[in-house]
């Protein structure tokens, strides 16, 4: 039993009371210690046959000093919430590395340390601090095929995907995660897969976990890349009932405002959103500086959007903590009371009143 | 984006059960034309679309998986929400992952029991799907208010309570069922269904209702202006009730309003069940609605005031011989040469008649009348032109046949009218021509294009012989191909590397008319050569690339698994008639109720099922007349007594030996023996691997089993009488006259096997199916026909000949390809097993072949030469010494 249900009510209290601030990006920072191939082997790895350089997940086995800092210093800008170090720790993307066979390690160990992190900082401030296992999309996609000339070819299915997330998922709440966060959704097949996946396993283990879901717009065209609108990928993924629904990665908070507003409008729970730091510089840097960022952040809590705010790519421990400033004198989205409806999907959403 | 829809139409034409258009496509793995059905239908308003794969001949599973993909890539169908429609839990399943948004399950129920209903929604829970929850329990289905509600009520409730599941994604379907029947008990049906809706909506809150809503017209088939208003009147106090959803086709929704007041009184009569007559009335005027609904239509004349040459064509477009002959006669007569009548505005009209068929504007049934007019037309003008010997020209002369062997010409003949039509001269050398005629023929006329046809897997065969002829005598004339069995995986495989000249394939005969014009055309020649070379290279190609994914067993391995039959629980039938029967003097009256009318309007090329093309959007106006012609035409032929119809089936003691049936006489010695062919395809556990012997109880088990046959014939007089028309220049009746002397053999068929069932075999004596069932094959047992996939090898057929004496007791023959004459026959074998089915033997391995022809006692390379359309290897390439084929 790796549950704490005493942590889980307060994570709902603190919900019902205020804004809850979410962490920053982990690759922006990662990028910051200037890791070398030798630094990402370590010694255990030393002799590993294919380059590990990029493998950022791997850290928390070869560096889970650096790890443990960075989310020492989200916690420190103000972050309730810090997601672990596992975007790409799925045996399907993890076949990249040809370390399938370590996912299990990995998801393990990085919810150890981050849950390690958040119990030191608590017993220091007496603050509840909170783990949310991260959950990410894989490299490959269940609704699209790779292939122009074959569009009823794919290179991963459903069950291919649900067997890959119950390990990661298994891993995450063993390590002492207090929240499934399935993230950077591109394609919902893959995020159904993954909640089919995260549910059989509570039923397995015989409780549930809180879960949030955070889905990715990809571009201007206001759709995922499975071409779903935000309505329509809330309808499919509205069965899992989870804490929260948002909104993350892909685009700056300026491109991004109108479909949080959509979310917040259709959303029957909680809304999350981390966007990223503007959209990449020609040198794939990220431009919106703190300030900058918390403005925008400031507007939308201003307009009752968020119950949940972070960063994604490009955002810092100071991005965070300008937004925790930035919002601190809101109050929380309040959840909209709407009618009871079958809502249906398919790339748009389609309701039918009772 | 958000829609709101107060009643959601739920498409249902990507159905395999319900359209037989959709049910050829994936057969026949043309998912390009499956994915334009369902762009068609959400293109039409359809707010959800439902999809059904459950077919015996297909693997449903893989079907829906690979649909669902393919669907996935096209935003314009995928932006609607999808209905999986199966019952098949394993169908369903697959669906479901491959669904990115939320979907509807349809259907769950009761009928087997609580555990299992829990168990699929405790799943469907857990994908996210929605799901219909039809009106069925253990007990059956609901038919009356009461039952309806309990049995939802029942439902709703331990889904709620025991499974979780949302209240808003139940969808109710309280079953519509068919009124005005004349059968009292079903008076009530349409009111049952309403209240049980106003039940469901004000108990069970958040629930949703649904149905099936043509059931409700059900009777009054044929007759769509009825159907219409009581759907419409069903509709507007379903929906008043509360109904959220429905499987309709919106375009044959009349307004309400509309309604005239006379028919909405009597039809909500029937629905609201008002009266005691209500369905006498209905029926009293329900015949004065048919057709277009507005009594007595005035014939209208203005088009008579027009110049010659308008009138002329507007005769043409429109089919109308009364007045052709004294407008030709008034266009001669104002001419300087009566050729210049048919050059100039005969072939003009004719020209629009081919811009409009081109543009599918006009339908064939259509175009074949226009034919009648023309040929009426030129038939007044020849003894002018002869004459003054004048040579008139057309765009080609084009031969057609029926190759060796083979005797139907329904599909040729259409061809060879839509190309007259279009100025080309035809040569048409009928049917069971032998290919030294056809190049004598095409060599003496000098014709420009040879266009071959066939019905039959045979025929195929003949059609590579034609064509190696054609290169080993030099020719050098581009072939047509056509006909149900070809294919273009075929003619790019089999039939066009033997010859060095274009082999087209044509699939339809609108298509033929291009093609034509251009191999006439020296340039375009070279590009559409081009073009169908890479077209064949890509089919190759992709034939290829399916086969490579298939895998055989070895025969030994698929005789292992063959299906799992508890013969130890179960003791065959004994016919109640043994022996041989015949049927003389037939009464068509009675034939006439079995006959399916969706496969004629398939050879008409109007696509849609029956009835409800009749009120098809595009085709519908068309569909009807043709389907009224069809039944005056019926209604002559019974008068008259122009057909005769004939049958004779036999009832026989058999057993199972290994793949062969041994057939007795009733004191036990040996008539014949069936020899079958078993399923090679390893299909990887999902499956046995079927022979038709498998149904059949085996020598050793000394149980006592029987099979039946039969042949039946309705194309005595027919063909006479077609042909009689044919002479007199009236295409349109011939071709009629074979399409339904077609059906009233496949009806004789269906008939007979009904009384056999019912008497003659009498297993199934209280059997009561209406045609509809009939036709989806609700019944036990079945009548495979040699030569079609369960028994694809055509010589036994000839056991069948001898078995029953076939010509002397009826006069049907059969062709040295197996073709039987008779074309309007039907013959095939009766199976009694409640566990047997239709199913494809498809490809088999060299191995069985070997061992077939051993027990055939027939020369393999023989055996292999009928056997060609199911051999997994190339006899021709066959690491096996090559022995000499004649």
């Amino acid at each position: 039993m790796w549950i704490d249900q005493a942590r889980i009510d307060a994570l709902y209290k603190t919900l019902s009371e205020r804004i809850v601030i979410l962490d920053g990006a982990m690759g922006t920072m990662i990028q910051d210690y200037q890791l070398e191939e030798e630094d990402y082997r370590g010694k255990r790895f030393a002799d590993w046959k294919s380059p590990l350089k990029g493998n950022n997940d791997l850290l928390v086995l070869t560096q889970p000093e650096i790890i443990r800092e960075i989310h020492q210093k989200y916690y420190v800008a103000g972050a309730d919430i810090i997601e672990t170090n596992t975007f790409n720790a799925t045996s399907i993307a993890m076949a990249d590395y040809h370390m399938e066979d370590l996912c299990r390690e990995i998801n393990l160990e990085a919810a150890k340390i981050a849950k390690e992190v958040a119990k030191s900082y608590e017993a220091q401030t007496g603050q509840i601090k909170w783990v949310a296992g991260v959950l990410g999309p894989t490299n490959r996609t269940a609704s699209l095929s790779p292939d122009v000339n074959d569009p009823g070819f794919r290179n991963i299915d459903f069950d291919q995907l649900v067997t890959a997330y119950q390990e990661a998922t298994k891993a995450l709440i063993e390590g002492g995660s207090d929240i499934i966060l399935i993230e950077t959704i591109f394609d919902t097949l893959n995020a159904k897969a993954a909640a089919f996946a995260v549910e059989s396993v509570f039923d397995e283990l015989g409780y549930k976990l809180p879960v949030m879901i955070s889905g990715t717009i990809t571009d201007a065209s206001g759709r995922t890349l499975s071409g779903q609108t935000t309505e329509a990928f809330y309808n499919a993924l509205r069965h899992v009932n989870p804490l929260s629904f948002g909104l993350n990665c892909a685009l700056g908070p300026d491109q991004l405002r109108q479909y949080v507003a959509n979310l917040s409008d259709v959303c029957e729970g909680y809304v999350s959103v981390h966007p990223n730091a503007g959209l990449p510089n020609e040198f794939g840097e990220y431009d919106l500086g703190p300030e900058e960022m918390a403005a925008e952040i400031h507007e939308w809590a201003e307009s009752g959007f968020l119950n949940i705010v972070g960063g994604c790519c490009g955002t810092t421990p100071a991005h965070i903590q300008a937004m925790k400033n930035a919002v601190e004198a809101f109050p929380k989205r309040e959840k909209p009371k709407l009618p009871v409806k079958m809502r249906l999907s398919g790339l748009e959403a389609m309701s039918v009143e009772s | 984006m958000q829609q709101v829809a107060s009643f959601i139409n739920v498409g249902e034409r990507t159905n395999v059960t319900g359209s037989a258009k959709f049910k050829r496509l994936i057969l026949e793995d043309r998912y390009e034309e499956a994915l334009d059905v369902a762009r068609d239908q959400v293109e039409n308003g359809a707010q959800i679309i439902d999809i059904n794969m459950d077919e015996a001949m297909l693997d449903s599973q893989a079907a829906m998986v690979r649909f669902l993909n393919l669907i996935a890539a096209e935003p314009e169908i995928a932006r609607v929400p999808i209905m999986i429609d199966s019952s098949k839990w394993d169908v369903v399943f697959a669906g479901l992952k491959c669904i990115q948004g939320k979907a509807i399950v349809n259907s769950i129920s009761l009928k087997e029991g609580e555990r299992q209903f829990i168990e699929h929604a405790t799943t469907l829970r857990k994908f996210g799907a929605a799901c219909v929850v039809m009106a069925f329990d253990e007990q059956g289905q609901a038919d009356t208010c009461a039952r309806k509600f309990e049995i939802c009520e029942r439902s709703y409730k331990i889904l709620t309570e025991q499974v979780q599941f949302p209240p808003e994604d139940i969808i109710f379907d309280p079953n519509i069922f068919a009124v005005a029947t004349g059968i009292d008990e079903h008076n009530n049906y349409a009111v049952d269904f309403i209240e049980a809706t106003r039940l469901i909506k004000q108990h069970l809150p958040h629930a949703k209702v649904s149905g099936g809503v043509s059931n409700i017209s059900f009777s009054f088939r044929g007759n769509n202006p009825v159907r219409e208003a009581m759907h419409s009147v069903f509709l507007f106090h379903a929906i008043k009730a509360g109904m959220d959803m429905g499987i309709v086709n919106a375009g044959q929704l009349t307004v309400y309003d509309d309604i005239p007041s006379e028919l909405k009184e009597r039809v909500e009569d029937v629905i609201l069940n008002r009266r005691e007559d209500s369905t006498e009335r209905l029926l009293e005027i329900a015949n004065d609605y048919k057709g277009d609904g507005v009594k007595a239509k005035a014939i209208d004349l203005t088009w008579r005031t027009l110049p010659v040459r308008e009138r002329l064509s507007h005769a043409l477009v429109h089919g109308i011989t009364e007045y052709i002959v004294e407008d030709t006669e008034e266009a001669r007569l104002s001419s300087d040469r009566p050729l210049e009548v048919i050059e100039g505005p005969l072939m003009d009209g004719m020209n629009v008649v081919g811009d409009l068929f081109g543009e599918g504007k006009m339908f064939l049934p259509q175009v074949v009348k226009s034919a009648r007019v023309m040929k009426k037309a030129v038939a007044y003008l020849e003894p002018y032109i002869e004459d003054e010997k004048e040579e008139g020209s057309s765009n080609g002369k084009i031969l057609l046949a029926t190759v060796k062997g083979d005797v139907h010409d329904i599909g040729k003949n259409i061809v060879g009218v839509v190309l007259q039509c279009n100025n080309y001269e035809i040569i048409d050398l009928g049917v069971m021509v032998p290919c030294e005629e056809i190049l004598k023929v095409a060599k003496e006329e000098q014709v420009d294009v040879i266009g071959l046809s066939g019905l039959i897997t045979p025929s195929l065969d003949e059609m590579v012989h034609v064509a190696k002829e054609l290169k080993r005598n030099n020719f050098d004339i581009p072939v047509l191909i056509g006909g149900a069995t070809t294919s273009k995986a075929h003619t790019a495989i089999k039939i066009a590397p033997h010859y060095e000249e274009p082999i087209v394939y044509v699939s339809n005969a609108s298509r033929a008319v291009p093609v034509a014009s251009q191999l006439l055309n020296a340039k375009q020649k070279e590009t559409l050569f081009e073009q169908v070379k890479r077209d064949y290279a890509r089919v190759i190609e992709q034939h290829e690339r399916k086969h490579q994914h298939v895998s055989y067993l070895s025969l030994e391995a698929a005789r292992r698994n063959e299906p799992k039959i508890d013969w130890a629980g179960y003791t065959p039938p004994k016919p109640k008639k043994l022996g041989i029967h015949i049927w003389e003097n037939i009464d068509l009256n009675i034939v006439r109720n079995f006959i399916d009318w969706t496969p004629f309007f398939m050879t008409w090329q109007l696509a849609g099922k029956y009835p409800r093309i009749l009120s098809d959007e595009v085709v519908g106006e068309q569909a009807t007349q043709l389907y009224e012609d069809a039944n005056r035409l019926i209604d002559q032929v019974i008068q008259e007594k122009r057909f005769c119809a004939k049958a004779v089936f036999g009832l026989f003691p058999a057993n199972r030996v290994q793949d062969d049936i041994e057939i007795y006489q009733e004191d036990g010695s040996l008539l014949t023996t069936l020899c079958n062919l078993r399923q090679q395809t390893d299909f990887k556990g999902r499956g046995p691997n079927y022979c038709l012997a498998d149904f059949i109880a085996s020598k050793e088990s000394n149980v006592s089993d029987y099979i039946g046959s039969f042949a039946v014939t309705a194309g005595f007089e027919a063909e006479e009488w077609a042909n009689a028309c044919e002479a007199a220049q009236d295409d349109y009746q011939s071709i009629l006259i074979k399409s339904v002397a077609d059906r009233f053999a496949e009806g004789l068929a269906e008939y007979l096997h009904q009384q056999v069932r019912k008497e003659y075999w009498g297993y199934a004596p209280e059997e009561d199916l209406d045609n509809d069932a009939l036709i989806r094959e609700r019944y036990q047992g079945i009548r495979p026909a040699p030569g079609y996939p369960a028994c694809p090898e055509h010589t036994e057929k000839g056991k069948l000949w001898s078995l029953l004496s076939v010509e002397e007791n009826i006069g049907m023959q059969i062709t040295e390809s197996y073709a039987m004459r008779p074309a309007a026959s039907v013959s095939g074998w009766y199976f009694s097993h409640p566990q047997s089915k239709y199913f494809a033997v498809g490809k088999i391995g060299e191995e069985q072949v070997k061992e077939y022809a051993q027990r055939k006692n027939m020369p393999l390379s023989e055996i292999e030469r009928w056997l060609s359309p199911n051999l997994n290897y190339d006899p021709e390439n066959s690491e096996k010494p090559m022995k000499e084929k004649n």
